[in-house]
């Protein structure tokens, strides 16, 4: 436990190095952990605060404030379900319904097994593909909602 | 790879530049813009290099931005030595090895080019170059020039200049368009007073949203007292249904660079930050290296021009929040803090980022500016409308044929955007309405077609500018639930910090969503208009102050869908769910079965070959069934 606690220690001292341990760089360095992590554990939160010598109360401001931030783990593959203007025209709603039935979750939650987690993306910017829904960072452009369970297949494997 | 110190090391570059620009052999450039990628372009790359590779073609492959025609996406553009530059639409992996094939035959015979390019135009240097000598071999004569194209007819390109042209990966192409004269122009010849002037000369205002005039901000920004003062570009583009500023940072990143140290010198600045919002890694990563040539070259760094000016550029990544595009909440987000707005009577250009002047721009007010120094205030000015000069970059996405990114001179009627620009709505439906300016924005109905569109226009039919968002809606877009729609977004986008915003949009967020949920009551419309009021008024910052817009603007011109809502229970787009029924009209029924097999719930039933039903008590009204149909025989009403 203690052996695990100071590789996580000296994990996170790399992390911090790379921003010179600029307080300002606070969001950055949660931007790395999360990609180290896959999301924020509290105890490396706890350990920022003592690392960078800011209150646990900022990490915490700072890691609830934004919506890129994770205080759950996430699954292995995070589908995001875009909410811009022209996808919500176009039906994204369906879209974001039609995936909670399929993994049996519902917006903001992760399977049980991992696999999934499932969020909604204020815009992803690609309006012009719309409906368009991200998983693992790969765009699915003109989405229906009968691709869906043959894309989500791909993924399981 | 040496510095460059002098006009001529400049002119180097550029000619290095212009040798894989338009090399002696032949050239494909594929368009890897997000947009490009979603839609197959990566495929297309390798599939291409593939077949180059094994057939040893003598062929440049490179990777360029986007044109903006992204329903054409993939988009594969051919340059043969000799002959006009040829454009291919919706390219796949696996017609690449026709598409060689042709190619060595000299023929279009297989796959058709929509468009040809004859010459390439600089905007920057003010003229165009020929391919080859200018003639256009017989074969190619059928194929319409990109100015034939409707899409493109009218169009004028200068924030987005070179996008879809050059490597954005190459800085001596950046250079051969006429890329870093403008800085050269600014810092080996004119003093920072001079700049200002141009730029205010020049009457470009803020492409961001609010529409303040750039030069006035520059002047504040380097009168301001202070030794230590920041220049930032604002990437954060948030409004959804705008991505201009994600296809310029992606296809030409230094267009932005360019116009920030030219920026950065006018104001007597040393220290640049450009925050790109989270969700374009591309974006950051084109940047992140065009940041790193322009140091390699001296463009960033100690001594720029051997002038003794000293500027650098960092990125900084958001982490997901709307507010943040909001100046104030911007720069907090810089300092590591969480993106607050605070009051504006404290003026950032004093007081900004570390409580030291900062000037604050978006990516295509910076990227007009190279142009304006190369070409001159005066005739930007010269383009556009009065109060609104120069051009405006557009997504014009939603119910729409010609889905795309368009630059347009200011004051360009609505009508021509949408309907020869944009090839009106498709599969016959009825325009209802442009959404402008993002969730501050408004609605712009039909019947006020004729608009001009500028920064005044827009705002005195009650919407704005914003980023330039223009999402197209049909007669299937319900207004109430568009409405519902942008309130949510802010109120979950709402930093929390001051009440009017907090409490009054998750109240008006109610009162829609009961709306839309058939449990409007008489006096909600009153109700929402008179808390818009209130919260316009109490608002600290613009997030609030124009959450209410949406409604409003739709109130305004679209009252009767409100009505049809509250008073009769009926949603005339077919759209909210409570409110809609869906069925199967048995005329044009096969019985295919289609609807059966995709029902989550099994409401689709019937026998082959008999007109199927759907029953109204389990039906979710998911819409899985009348995406499914073939034969347009499911019902909304």
């Amino acid at each position: 436990m203690e052996t695990a606690r100071t590789d996580e220690r000296t994990k996170l001292r790399e992390i911090i190095a790379r921003y010179h341990g600029e307080k300002s760089s606070l969001i950055a360095i949660l931007q790395d952990i999360q990609e180290a992590y896959n999301y924020l554990p509290v105890a490396i939160l706890k350990m920022v605060g003592q690392e960078m010598d800011i209150p646990l109360m900022r990490v915490y401001e700072v890691a609830t404030f934004y919506n890129a931030f994770s205080l759950t783990p996430r699954g292995k593959n995070v589908v995001e379900v875009c909410a811009g203007t022209a996808c919500h025209v176009k039906g994204a709603i369906n879209l974001l319904e039609n995936l909670e039935r399929e993994l049996e979750i519902k917006c903001g939650e992760t399977t049980k097994d991992e696999t999934f987690t499932l969020e909604q993306v204020r815009c992803l910017g690609c309006c012009s593909l719309a409906p368009v829904v991200r998983i693992d960072g790969n765009i699915h452009a003109y989405l229906t909602q009968q691709q869906i369970p043959d894309i989500l297949r791909n993924y399981r494997k | 790879m040496s510095k460059i110190n002098t006009l001529e090391d400049l002119n180097k570059a550029g000619k290095r530049g212009l040798a894989t620009l338009i090399p002696s052999g032949t050239k494909i450039m594929v368009g890897m813009a997000t947009s490009g990628i979603a839609s197959g372009a990566q495929d297309v790359y390798h599939a291409l290099d593939r077949e180059i590779r094994e057939r040893r073609l003598d062929i440049i492959l490179s990777r360029t931005g986007s044109m903006g025609m992204d329903c054409m996406e993939p988009l594969v553009d051919v340059l043969e030595p000799g002959k006009p530059r040829l454009a291919y639409g919706k390219i796949t992996a696996k017609k690449a090895p026709t598409l060689l094939e042709q190619i060595a035959k000299g023929t279009i015979e297989t796959i058709k080019p929509f468009y040809r390019m004859d010459e390439e135009e600089s905007i920057i240097l003010g003229k165009s170059k020929r391919y080859g000598d200018g003639s256009v071999p017989a074969y190619l004569k059928e194929i319409p020039t990109i100015k034939e194209i409707p899409f493109y007819a009218k169009q004028v390109k200068i924030a987005t200049r070179n996008c879809g042209l050059i490597d954005p990966e190459s800085i001596d192409e950046y250079i051969a368009k006429g890329g870093y004269s403008g800085l050269y122009k600014a810092i080996t010849g004119m003093k920072p007073e001079a700049i200002i002037k141009e730029v205010i000369a020049s009457g470009l205002r803020g492409r961001g949203g609010g529409g303040f005039p750039a030069g006035i901000k520059w002047k504040t920004c380097r009168e301001a007292k202070g030794d230590v003062k920041y220049v930032i570009c604002n990437g954060d583009e948030g409004d959804p249904g705008a991505y201009m500023d994600r296809s310029v940072m992606e296809g030409d990143p230094h267009s932005v660079i360019e116009g920030m140290i030219i920026g950065a010198f006018a104001i007597g600045s040393h220290d640049g930050y450009i925050y790109v919002r989270n969700e374009y890694p591309l974006a950051v990563a084109n940047l992140g290296k065009a940041i790193e040539k322009a140091r390699e070259y001296g463009l960033l760094g100690k001594n720029i021009f051997n002038s003794g000016f000293d500027f650098d550029i960092r990125i900084s990544k958001g982490a997901g929040a709307f507010v943040c595009g909001e100046s104030t909440a911007l720069m907090a987000s810089l300092e590591g803090a969480a993106g607050e707005p605070r009051a504006k009577y404290i003026h950032t250009v004093e007081h900004g980022l570390w409580n030291r002047p900062s000037n604050l721009n978006n990516v295509e007010t910076w990227a007009n500016v190279p142009a304006i120094l190369t070409r001159g205030g005066k005739w930007f000015a010269g383009i556009g409308a009065q109060n609104s000069t120069g051009t405006k970059v557009f997504s014009v996405v939603g119910k729409i044929n010609n889905i795309g990114l368009v630059e347009v001179p200011m004051g360009t009627p609505l009508k021509d955007i949408v309907y020869d620009i944009g090839g009106g709505v498709p599969h016959g439906r009825k325009f209802k309405a442009v959404q402008t300016g993002g969730p501050s924005g408004g609605c712009i109905p039909e019947k006020l077609i004729d608009l001009r569109v500028d920064f005044d226009e827009l705002w005195k039919a009650g919407s704005m500018m914003g980023s330039g968002g223009m999402i197209v809606m049909d007669d299937r877009t319900c207004m109430v639930d568009i409405a519902r729609y942008f309130i949510e977004f802010l109120e979950s986008e709402s930093c929390g910090k001051c009440i009017p915003c907090r409490e009054g949009v998750r109240r008006m967020r109610d009162i829609l969503e009961d709306i839309c949920a058939g449990k409007g009551q008489a006096g909600d419309v009153e109700l929402l208009e008179t808390m818009s009021q209130a919260i316009i008024d109490g608002s600290l910052c613009a997030l609030g102050g124009s959450a209410p817009n949406p409604v409003l603007s739709t109130i305004r011109y679209f009252r009767d869908e409100y009505d049809a809502h509250i008073k009769e229970g009926r949603c005339p787009a077919g759209v909210c769910k409570a409110l809609i029924k869906y069925s199967v009209d048995s005329e044009t029924c096969t019985g295919c079965g289609m609807c059966v097999k995709v029902c989550p719930t099994g409401a689709a039933r019937g026998e082959k070959k008999q007109p199927h039903v759907i029953d109204e008590a389990t039906c979710t009204r998911c819409g899985a069934c009348l995406e499914s149909c073939k034969f347009d025989a499911i019902n909304v009403k």
